[in-house]
């Protein structure tokens, strides 16, 4: 006898095959479309798989807990894809050494900039104390960035989508900013936009020039690092 | 592969324990990352399985955001109450963060450079 539809999908939805299938096939369908649009960052896979989900989610009422028991597999391996960024920062570390002031210079201003500016602004508006603790990591790699946010009681998934927003951001913006700043030095570019605006401003700054890139891959694993010495710190200092 | 994951999850594993046991504020698998680059350093560099494995696990990680990301659906509330203060706040901090880097930079590298030096 054949099972009804209904049927199959109580056994489905019950079940962490589906939550991690559907994770991804979405980010597959998500990525195709990003490199059919020629890598634009308007269309980040995150986004676009998040988006989907979401909609399927909402759609078919399946709750996120429920969805998650099976999408953990996936976010399990943030963990050593975090510890395993030290091999590309080992990389890029050697290349760079002779230039370790202006980069030391640029990290700190730039990590305290991205911290403080973020918090203050957000307390200025109104937002409540779990988002201004969400935003304190926004610019670094959302591996880091969550593990921040769990620690100081922020959300990490709200910081997961603050963090993706801040690279696009970072990745289109950049140019104009340093046009205006008359800043040229292609890995001075490179710096500013992995400390800024984390793998999404790095992935950008490597379509540009390879000189950029590097320097943007070695500025977001140290601001990665940095930030999350920092951060604990302000956040008792700034008492947020 | 497998003797990379190994690798990692055994950093990963340390950095937590380390992290927990000194009540450090630092996440743990960052914590790892830090161990793991400083034994690079003393090793003068990775293996080749373990360059091969993150290269293919940093290849997509995009993929692992994204069941953090799903996790959005749970605060759409806060969004839509909070979406003011959120969008100024990444755009002004994000556009303060570049500007700030970059300026450091800039002063920072002056004085290195014979004047001539640069075009």
């Amino acid at each position: 006898m054949t099972q009804d539809i209904g049927q199959i999908w109580v056994y489905l939805s019950a079940s962490p095959l589906l939550g991690l299938t559907i994770t991804l096939l979405a980010y597959q369908g998500a990525y195709w479309i990003y490199q059919r649009s020629g890598c634009n960052p308007l269309a980040n896979p995150v986004l676009i798989a998040v988006a989907a989900l979401v909609l399927f989610l909402l759609g078919t009422e399946t709750s996120y807990d429920t969805y998650f028991s099976g999408a953990q597999f996936v976010h399990f391996l943030l963990g050593p894809a975090t510890v395993a960024l030290a091999v590309p920062l080992y990389t890029q570390f050697r290349r760079v050494r002779a230039m370790w002031f202006p980069v030391l210079a640029g990290l700190v201003a730039g990590s305290l900039t991205a911290i403080v500016s973020a918090v203050t602004i957000g307390q200025l508006f109104g937002a409540s104390k779990a988002t201004q603790l969400s935003l304190a990591p926004k610019s670094v790699t959302t591996p880091i960035a969550m593990g921040i946010a769990e620690r100081i009681g922020g959300i990490p998934s709200l910081t997961a989508v603050l963090v993706i927003v801040t690279g696009i951001l970072g990745a289109l913006g950049a140019r104009w900013v340093f046009d205006i700043l008359n800043c040229r030095d292609p890995a001075i570019r490179g710096f500013a936009i992995g400390v800024a605006s984390h793998g999404i401003g790095t992935a950008r700054a490597f379509q540009v020039n390879e000189q950029s890139g590097a320097f943007a891959a070695l500025a977001m694993g140290l601001n990665g690092a940095f930030t999350a010495l920092l951060v604990p710190l302000l956040a008792g200092w700034m008492q947020i | 592969m497998l003797s990379a994951l190994t690798q990692l999850l055994v950093f990963q594993l340390s950095g937590e324990i380390v992290a927990r046991g000194l009540a450090l504020p630092i996440p743990g698998p960052v914590l790892g990352m830090l161990f793991l680059f400083v034994a690079l350093i003393l090793k003068g560099g990775p293996g080749h399985h373990l360059q091969t494995g993150s290269q293919h696990l940093l290849q997509h990680l995009s993929l692992l955001f994204v069941p953090a990301g799903t996790g959005i659906m749970v605060h759409f509330h806060r969004v839509s109450s909070e979406w003011l203060p959120l969008l100024l706040s990444l755009l002004i901090s994000t556009a303060a963060t570049l500007a700030v880097t970059a300026l450091a930079m800039k002063l920072c590298l002056r004085p290195a450079a014979a004047p001539g030096e640069r075009p």
